[in-house]
């Protein structure tokens, strides 16, 4: 339940979203102007809520690419984005439409890629079942509950390409989902606070070998960086703030630079 | 913050229902899109389903050919038989009550349904007023023959829409009728001055709002399913070209020759609508379809329930 400051500070915060937009916007298409290109981002559009990023990413002054089927992998594209939807129905597409192994060697080779909710499992080194019933839920809270029950069911994320362990659908199931302020960005970086919405999303339980925290809701990292890949276990494509398609564009940008 | 909305959700959410919940069932609605929901009535089922790559499943004791064939009054599910299915699979599971029938869905919101879909295939319940989902935590999905049908659900607190079709039938007749009519009326809506938009929310019998909503977005505020004798990849995809985004799929799985087969290929084609080529591939040697019977010769016609 929202309380009159927290809806202030929600409303802030779009507001400020709003006016960012424009500017941003703007700059992306000075830049474009100059390269003569502007930055292709693939969308894996075989499930979930990819039409939302390609909105997104379009009002940034990116072109978007759909990934469909293995054939679409031949287009040129600088970046890659995995959107919501269920991983389980995704990964099966990928895997059927020949699209999962050449996508995991450009993710693992340093293709810049935003993983989101469904798509930060598909990126997940280690993924834990899902909690099906609220007991459960409850129990691990104990810490040998819950390393006995993720003992038993450790799979890999179609991909796998990314230190982190996340336990699926670790918030319950559809009423568990909810609505957030929380700082986002690097330790050291001036703190951003962005609306994050959280729907049966997945946890992060462990984060490994040098991936970065970019935010925390109730001591739990719920945004991560290795490398070339952000993960995400909320929907920043449900929200107004750029915030983290600026960080997502800025390693795009960079290896476009590098080329 | 955080806590807040779990002690909402943990906690009896019955009649607890608040602004953020409607945005927040909206989205799970978004996050299905270009997928297929399954009808299934076992926990074996709900496996064959997940695998295949549903991104969700209905779970009911009888799916509409055999409630059809069985005639009599049918009712919400057992819960125990729901719950089976909630703990076989990972990805959200939907189950139905009848219309008007409200304790059946606080019963199913009880158990933590992740999607309750008052559905005209069981029997209605009230044949005057739909169950008010704007009381409720949990999303709703409604079935509609047009847009009228579709923005009262909508009034009434549903979060997704799905075309009724004909349940059980095999024949995707009626469901090309309803998702016409209602991508039709909204195109209509779409084109119209803002002047006469006051008298089309009359002639609708829909609050004035969502038709000025349809008007500027030419779209439903909510995701639109098709739903209701969709029985091969070819249907499913043709559903999708006329606008569906996205496709339920009842009796043509399981009452099918190879079930596990049918349903990859749906989700498939689904996934790849305007792509002929593959859809041909997956269309090969997928066995028996479901017999399917014509509009004609049934006696019941479930789209006429619930308006």
């Amino acid at each position: 339940m929202d309380t009159p400051a927290r809806q202030t500070a929600i409303e802030n915060v779009r507001a400020k979203a709003g006016s960012d937009r424009s500017s941003i916007a703007a700059a992306c298409g000075q830049r474009a102007t100059v390269r003569k290109r502007k930055p292709n981002v693939a969308v894996l559009a075989v499930q979930g809520a990819f039409v939302e990023h390609e909105r997104r990413l379009e009002q940034l002054g990116c072109d978007c690419t759909e990934l469909r089927h293995g054939a679409d992998l031949a287009r040129p594209f600088d970046g890659l984005v995995l959107p919501g939807g269920e991983s389980t129905a995704q990964a099966k597409l990928l895997r059927d439409l020949g699209m999962l192994e050449p996508l995991r060697t450009r993710i693992a080779s340093g293709m810049p890629t935003l993983g989101t909710c469904a798509g930060l499992i598909l990126l997940a080194e280690r993924v834990t079942a899902d909690v099906s019933t609220p007991s459960l839920a409850g129990s691990m809270q104990d810490g040998t509950a819950s390393e006995a029950a993720a003992e038993g069911s450790m799979t890999r994320g179609a991909f796998g390409t990314m230190p982190i362990t996340v336990r699926r659908n670790a918030y319950g199931r559809q009423l568990g989902s909810f609505r957030t302020l929380a700082p986002f960005g690097d330790e050291g970086e001036p703190p951003c606070v962005v609306a994050m919405t959280f729907i049966r999303a997945p946890r992060i339980e462990s984060v490994r070998d040098g991936t970065r925290t970019l935010a925390v809701v109730d001591d739990v990292p719920v945004a991560v960086q290795a490398g070339n890949q952000i993960g995400c276990a909320f929907h920043p494509e449900l929200e107004d703030s750029n915030v983290v398609y600026e960080r997502f564009l800025a390693l795009v940008e960079g290896v476009r630079t590098a080329d | 913050m955080h806590s807040t909305d779990n002690e909402t959700a943990t906690a009896a959410p019955v009649h607890k229902a608040h602004g953020n919940r409607v945005v927040l069932n909206r989205q799970l609605a978004q996050m299905l899109k270009g997928g297929v929901i399954m009808d299934v009535t076992t926990p074996e089922q709900a496996r064959i389903a997940e695998a295949a790559g549903a991104c969700a499943v209905m779970a009911l004791e009888r799916i509409p050919a055999d409630i059809r064939a069985a005639g009599g009054v049918s009712r919400m599910s057992d819960p125990s038989m729901i719950k089976g299915i909630q703990e076989a699979v990972s990805i959200p599971v939907m189950a139905k009550c009848r219309i008007g029938h409200f304790v059946e869905a606080q019963v199913l919101e009880a158990i933590e349904i992740d999607y309750i879909d008052e559905s005209e295939v069981l029997s209605p319940a009230d044949d005057v007023y739909h169950i008010d989902k704007t009381r409720f935590a949990v999303p709703f999905v409604c079935g509609a023959r047009d847009l009228g049908e579709a923005l009262r659900r909508i009034a009434e607190g549903a979060t997704m829409i799905r075309t009724k079709g004909e349940p059980g039938t095999g024949d995707v007749v009626q469901a090309v009728r309803h998702m016409r009519r209602m991508q039709a009326e909204m195109r209509a809506i779409a084109s119209m001055r803002d002047d006469e938009l006051f008298e089309e929310a009359k002639r609708l019998q829909v609050p004035y709002d969502l038709v000025r909503h349809v008007h500027e977005h030419g779209a439903l505020p909510v995701v639109n399913f098709a739903a209701g004798g969709v029985a091969t990849p070819a249907d499913a995809a043709l559903m999708m070209q006329l606008g569906a985004e996205g496709v339920f799929v009842g009796s043509g799985i399981f009452k099918s020759g190879d079930p596990a087969r049918r349903a990859a290929a749906i989700v498939q084609a689904v996934a790849n609508y305007d792509d002929a080529q593959l859809i041909a591939d997956l269309s090969e040697d997928l066995g028996e379809a479901m017999v399917g019977v014509n509009e004609q010769e049934i006696a019941l016609l479930m789209a006429e329930r619930g308006k």
